[in-house]
């Protein structure tokens, strides 16, 4: 029997006090954005932000509970954004979404920074157990920079791998890290590239002793990609069942999984909020459609971050995953 | 000379010259700061600033905007949408389906209240026809009105009851037509769909063809209807739009120095230009001999008969003297460039391209 698990991918809303209280605090303009040094006064805004989303996730009963990544005002490009050796530049489109973020261009070595890891330290006091890192993954991490310094985009994507394997080394104590890749999905590796992401995947999840789940969104990987991504030293592979259920589904019966799977299966762009229930038969309706679902762990999530959604709408989806798991326990033990 | 009577119907009495570019601005206008205060105190309630107050704050701004545009020479003008906080919010608080649930990110610390739509929606109380009957009466000059489009207001906002967002704009689409219908009633001659959307999807451009069908759908052919598109990249829904029932396209151009004109010349332009000559997002005015270098620009595009000026996009980002300054250069500009084309100084590319027999 799977060992069924709540969770999110990270990336969450700032509460509505926080939007405003940070707003006056830092501007509006591609300037005002986070560097990495914040003055006290914004770090104290960043931690009571924190606190009340590590308290939503855990007043929820979510099993796995993230550090929310409120400060990565360049979302997914947040981890080279802050870094001495990346220059922000104009803003960009954030994949096809409308939101924009700083374009970091890479300028010189990718030497250990320790951003991330100060973050998960400050929610490691509050989070007695499950706590989950979050990461970009290595191909979508290169895919939103550009380099002006490796030279190579296949050197590159190991340097970023590095990077990250230094940034998630430096961890507390983490039960998961969730390594987010929808570049995978919406700009696909070339030929070639395609095959070196694994190596990149595996040097990030080597650098933690804890599950690692590569979970890429809007769609489904091409079989090839998909093919070669299980070749990672990944506990679990993601996929978005709300954007692409038909071609996920088929990935999955034609080349297999890895031995636990995280399944996308509430909106995390829309305020529509599922209905425990109807998460657990989408649940039901993934496994039912295997020939072999033996999953060890199956982690049950939204498909994207949230950071999309009004922060009222955030806290019910987030209550949404949690019941839904704890609803499929009380079945089975009925 | 040509003419082109769906555009010259605004032409005004006087014009001191015989070529015509019509000027005119996109919409949104810089709010006085008093305006700002004065939401605030309403939306205080320990204040006793009250709806009235508030009411009598947006009539005196729209009646100040209005007027600045005219100051500045402006041939068609608009009241600077004083009355709308943002281009989705504003009519999505008008139509039946949708609901409010707090701000969202666009990008750093910039948010909207993007909305959801719960239920079908429908046709309640009118958009538009007040603000447009009051700007009419406080202005001597024709009153153009935005309106932003079905396919905008749909992808802008959550879908939470229709199939998809197709459906969904569709249906907006129809309500929109019903809105026009009442401001041409009203006495509207002049309207503007904005679809600052269509520029991130541009694979989309026959959703939006579908749902002009249906807005334009029994509207009076005098009715002059345009259709404003910003920030992308046009080669991937040009030539297709010109397909679209409407007179006039406004572009903006001028922020990215007219690299995209080429789009514009590879396949005829078979309607009017809208031309976008000032950068709404630049806080400096630039000077009168750059802007004509601009307007020249739209003449390799269409003939002077079929031109249109005005600023790229709305400039409510700017500072208010910065944005009048962008106006009354812009009109400056224009009128001089006219008075060159009335004395044969300017060849016209447009024109000289096509054989007499196309007239």
């Amino acid at each position: 029997m799977t060992d069924l698990v709540a969770t999110t991918p990270g990336l969450f809303p700032l509460p509505d006090w926080a939007k405003a209280e940070l707003s006056d605090l830092k501007g509006h303009q591609k300037g005002d954005l986070i560097s990495g040094d914040e003055a006290p006064e914004l770090q104290d805004a960043y931690d009571r932000a924190r606190t009340e989303v590590v308290d939503a996730q855990t007043d929820a009963g979510l099993d796995r509970v993230v550090e929310g990544q409120l400060r990565w005002d360049d979302m997914l490009a947040h981890p080279l954004a802050v870094h001495d050796n990346v220059e922000t530049r104009g803003i960009v489109r954030y994949y096809d979404n409308n939101n924009f973020y700083r374009e970091p261009v890479v300028q010189d070595d990718l030497t250990f920074d320790g951003d991330v890891a100060a973050e998960l330290d400050a929610a490691a006091e509050q989070v007695d157990d499950g706590l989950q890192a979050v990461l970009p993954g290595p191909y979508s991490l290169a895919d939103l920079a550009t380099d002006e310094h490796y030279g190579d985009e296949t050197e590159f994507l190991h340097a970023v791998a590095d990077f990250l394997a230094g940034e998630a080394d430096a961890f507390p104590d983490v039960e998961t890290l969730f390594l987010l890749e929808p570049s995978l999905v919406e700009n696909a590796p070339s030929e070639g590239l395609d095959a070196e992401v694994p190596e990149a995947v595996t040097a990030v999840a080597d650098a933690v002793d804890c599950e690692v789940v590569v979970h890429p969104y809007w769609g489904a990987l091409d079989e090839k990609v998909y093919a070669h991504l299980l070749d990672a030293d990944v506990d679990a592979v993601g996929f978005d069942f709300v954007a692409d259920h038909e071609a996920n589904l088929y990935n999955l019966q034609e080349y297999g999984a890895t031995d636990d799977i995280a399944l996308g299966l509430l909106d995390g762009q829309n305020t529509l909020v599922e209905e425990p229930e109807a998460i657990n038969e989408r649940v039901d309706w993934v496994f039912d459609n295997l020939p072999v679902a033996e999953f060890d762990t199956t982690y049950v999530t939204t498909n994207t971050e949230t950071f999309y959604l009004p922060y009222s709408k955030f806290e019910a989806k987030v209550e949404a995953a949690a019941d839904a798991v704890a609803l499929a326990e009380t079945e089975v033990q009925a | 000379m040509t003419t082109n009577a769906n555009r010259d119907q605004f032409r005004p009495e006087d014009h001191p010259n015989d070529h015509f570019l019509l000027t005119t601005v996109v919409g949104s206008y810089p709010k006085p700061k008093w305006l700002n205060r004065a939401k605030e105190l309403y939306e205080d309630p320990d204040h006793e600033f009250d709806a009235d107050d508030w009411a009598e704050a947006k009539d005196d701004a729209c009646r100040l905007i209005t007027d600045e545009h005219e100051r500045a020479g402006l041939d068609v003008v608009v009241d600077g949408e004083m009355r709308r906080n943002e281009m989705v919010e504003f009519f999505a608080h008008r139509i039946e389906g949708y609901e409010f649930n707090g701000p969202v990110k666009v990008w750093g610390h910039n948010y909207f209240d993007k909305p959801s739509v719960v239920d079908d929606v429908a046709y309640d109380e009118s958009w538009l026809v007040d603000e447009y009957e009051f700007t009419a009466d406080a202005a001597e000059r024709p009153v153009k009105v935005p309106i932003t489009g079905p396919y905008t207001l749909a992808n802008w906002s959550f879908n939470e009851a229709y199939e998809d967002d197709e459906a969904l704009a569709y249906d907006l689409a129809d309500l929109v037509n019903e809105e026009i219908e009442k401001l041409v009633d009203a006495g509207a001659r002049y309207i503007q769909i904005d679809e600052p959307a269509l520029a991130t999807t541009p694979d989309d451009h026959a959703i939006v063809g579908e749902c002009l069908e249906r807005i334009a759908d029994n509207i009076d052919e005098d009715v002059r209807i345009g259709l404003h598109v910003c920030y992308g990249d046009y080669s991937r829904i040009y030539p297709e739009i010109l397909d679209y029932p409407v007179d006039e396209f406004d572009l903006e151009l001028a922020n990215g120095d007219y690299e995209q004109l080429d789009v514009f010349t590879a396949d005829e332009f078979t309607k009017d230009l809208a031309l976008g000559v000032v950068d709404a997002h630049v806080a400096e005015v630039e000077p009168v001999e750059e802007i004509k270098e601009n307007v020249r620009k739209g003449l390799e595009v269409v003939p002077p008969e079929r031109l249109v000026i005005s600023p790229d996009c709305g400039v409510k980002l700017l500072p208010r003297e910065v944005a009048f300054g962008k106006m009354e250069n812009m009109v400056q500009a224009v009128r001089e460039v006219e008075a060159e084309l009335d004395a044969g100084e300017i060849e016209v590319p447009a024109t000289s391209q096509r054989s007499p027999a196309d007239d």
